[in-house]
């Protein structure tokens, strides 16, 4: 079966992010991007159903400048099959992302879609189940585990009480957690035959989607930080201060 | 402007979170609604008719919404809502699993996670991991919107005489089923609305250890959180991130014990009211943000904590 991810760029999850002093967004200028975590972990999910004989071919795709060209290379690296850039310079929601993708899908028509169930940039937490609403498929969200059973997949999910498991018909959207597996490193052989792996780029406008955007942000700004406070030199300080001074026990 | 808001529940209890969307709700202004969705629902359905502010309660009462799954209840919101100019829902799992479906159904935006109301379509939310607040305006004719629910005091959940309707709309998708669950079973305070929560991190060594920092919450009637790195090595169940990526909290006392403090870990608990940390490196990041720090190996200093509240409380 075909195996669609979906990947994004973001910046760098080790980069202290700053706002810019106008106000306008966050300093992106020469900061170092990566894939987004999720993603990584979604494009390894798709590379172990290979090697279990479950896919038989992954596609990526990502959304976004030239550069995103990158985060491509790096999941053919880790083990897909060829590439799908949509190329826009303009600022892409998570609806107007699911209609992108959702295009993608009609032309692929892949049995599995993975996505990360957030991008660690705008912490939406939303393109995979809007993709799967718009698509008319089932998802499963938070995945930490995710096994292919004929024509069903069968998806443990992180929820706020514990695990849940649904059964998914197939075509049908995942969105990856954190457990659900840990990503390997692409190996040098595998960057230089990615560079061969065969990568389309295509517009927006190409799919036949407008790009309209529905929030616009108003202002960026530094969260209010908080003041470091005292150091207390034993347990007793520490209880003593918790009750008598802070009054929160 | 009328709202509607989605209940958390788990077909028997109101959760409180449920509250904390209400009052996001009369922040916005307008009536307010609530639906119930659910199995067997109808106590949850009671319950919120007693919720302060609430004008009216629907009911949804189907096995196909008896697990919350999002292709159903995505579909029952999408058309229930269709009539409001707010679909609110707290941004737990089950929000943040059918409402972007809402939205997309509804060929509409989401804001996701919202910390404070700026007006009846401006709303203020984190990105970066917290790092950055953004203000964002919705030009949508109907906004979908998840709530942080530690972001807004609760309403009173006693008091309310709202009216309870049956709806009669079943959804069910047809594409998912449910095949099980875990849940963690546990006689402490939910995490996301405990007054008091100690967390322990890769320091605490083992799952074992955590039964140290069960003993102290008992004593304080405290949830036990946990950061990313104690849940992947397998210490302590997922449930218990705190985080970014996990739950948010914000109590008023917050313990964090052998936790670094990575900024993906402050993203979940920077709100709390007074932050205590115990770690053997003073130059951890945790510091930082702590109101009372205390350098000290947390073998040591756990056991001492235990005695120490004991003859306080
Ligand atoms: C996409 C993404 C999402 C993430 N989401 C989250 C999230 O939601 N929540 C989260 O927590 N993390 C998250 N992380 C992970 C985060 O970056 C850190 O790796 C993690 O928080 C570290 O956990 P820790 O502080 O327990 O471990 P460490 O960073 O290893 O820190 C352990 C601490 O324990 C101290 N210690 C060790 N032994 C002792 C002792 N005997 N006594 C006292 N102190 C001791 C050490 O000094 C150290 O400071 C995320 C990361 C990514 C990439």
């Amino acid at each position: 079966m075909k195996v669609l991810v979906a990947v994004k760029r973001v910046i760098d999850y080790n980069v202290k992010v700053r706002v810019k002093p106008d106000n306008t967004g966050v300093d992106l200028a020469n900061v170092k991007m990566a894939m987004n975590p999720f993603c990584e972990i979604a494009v390894e999910e798709a590379v172990r159903l290979k090697e279990k004989g479950v896919a038989s071919e992954i596609v990526v795709v990502s959304i976004g400048p030239k550069a995103c060209q990158e985060q491509i290379r790096t999941a053919l690296a880790l083990g897909a099959d060829r590439g799908i850039h949509i190329e826009t310079d303009e600022e892409v929601q998570s609806l107007e992302a699911a209609k992108l993708l959702k295009s993608v899908v009609e032309k692929e028509e892949p049995k599995l879609v993975i996505l990360g169930k957030q991008s660690i940039d705008s912490d939406n937490n939303q393109t995979g189940q809007m993709l799967a609403a718009l698509t008319g498929m089932g998802q499963g969200t938070f995945a930490s585990e995710v096994v292919v059973e004929g024509e069903k997949v069968n998806v443990t999910r992180e929820v706020d009480g514990g695990l849940m498991t649904v059964a998914l018909n197939l075509p049908a959207v995942v969105t990856t957690d954190l457990r659900l597996n840990e990503p390997r490193y692409a190996s040098l052989p595998n960057i230089m035959k990615a560079k061969k792996k065969p990568l389309d780029a295509m517009t927006p406008a190409d799919l036949g989607v407008e790009l309209a955007p529905r929030l616009s942000t108003l202002k960026v700004e530094a969260p209010a930080s908080r003041q470091a406070g005292v150091k207390v030199a034993d347990v007793a300080e520490l209880v003593d201060k918790l009750k008598n001074e802070a009054k929160v026990i | 402007m009328s709202i509607l808001v989605i209940a958390e529940h788990d077909n028997s209890e109101l959760k409180q979170a449920t509250l904390n969307v209400v009052a996001a709700a009369k922040a916005i202004g307008g009536d307010i609604d609530v639906l119930v969705a659910g199995e067997n629902c109808g106590a949850v359905g009671e319950a919120a008719a007693k919720a302060e502010g609430v004008n009216k309660v629907l009911v949804a009462d189907n096995a196909a919404y008896g697990h919350f799954l999002g292709e159903n209840l995505g579909e029952l919101v999408a058309e229930v809502g269709k009539g409001y100019s707010h679909i609110l829902a707290a941004a737990g799992t089950t929000g943040k699993d059918f409402m972007p479906r809402v939205a997309a159904l509804l060929d509409v935006a989401q804001v996701s996670d919202i910390m404070r109301v700026e007006s009846e379509d401006t709303f203020v939310r984190p990105i970066y991991a917290g790092n950055a607040i953004a203000t964002v305006k919705s030009a949508d004719s109907i906004k979908v919107i998840t709530v942080r629910p530690t972001a807004f005091d609760p309403v009173a959940g006693e008091g309310g005489s709202a009216s309870v309707e049956q709806l009669d709309v079943v959804k069910d998708a047809g594409l998912s089923t449910f095949v099980g669950e875990e849940l963690a079973k546990s006689d402490r305070p939910d995490l996301g609305s405990a007054g008091i929560v100690v967390s322990g991190g890769r320091g605490m060594q083992n799952g074992d250890n955590f039964k140290m920092l069960e003993q102290v919450a008992d004593l304080m009637g405290a949830a036990v959180g946990a950061s990313r790195a104690a849940v992947d090595a397998g210490f302590v169940p997922n449930d218990m991130q705190v985080g970014q990526t996990g739950k948010i909290v914000a109590p008023q006392l917050y313990i964090a014990v052998g936790i670094s403090g990575a900024i993906q870990h402050l993203a979940g608990m920077s709100d709390s009211k007074v932050i205590v940390a115990i770690n053997k490196d003073e130059e951890a990041p945790i510091f930082q943000v702590a109101d009372y720090g205390l350098v000290a190996d947390l073998f040591e200093a756990v056991p001492q904590l235990e005695e120490e509240l004991k003859k306080v409380l």
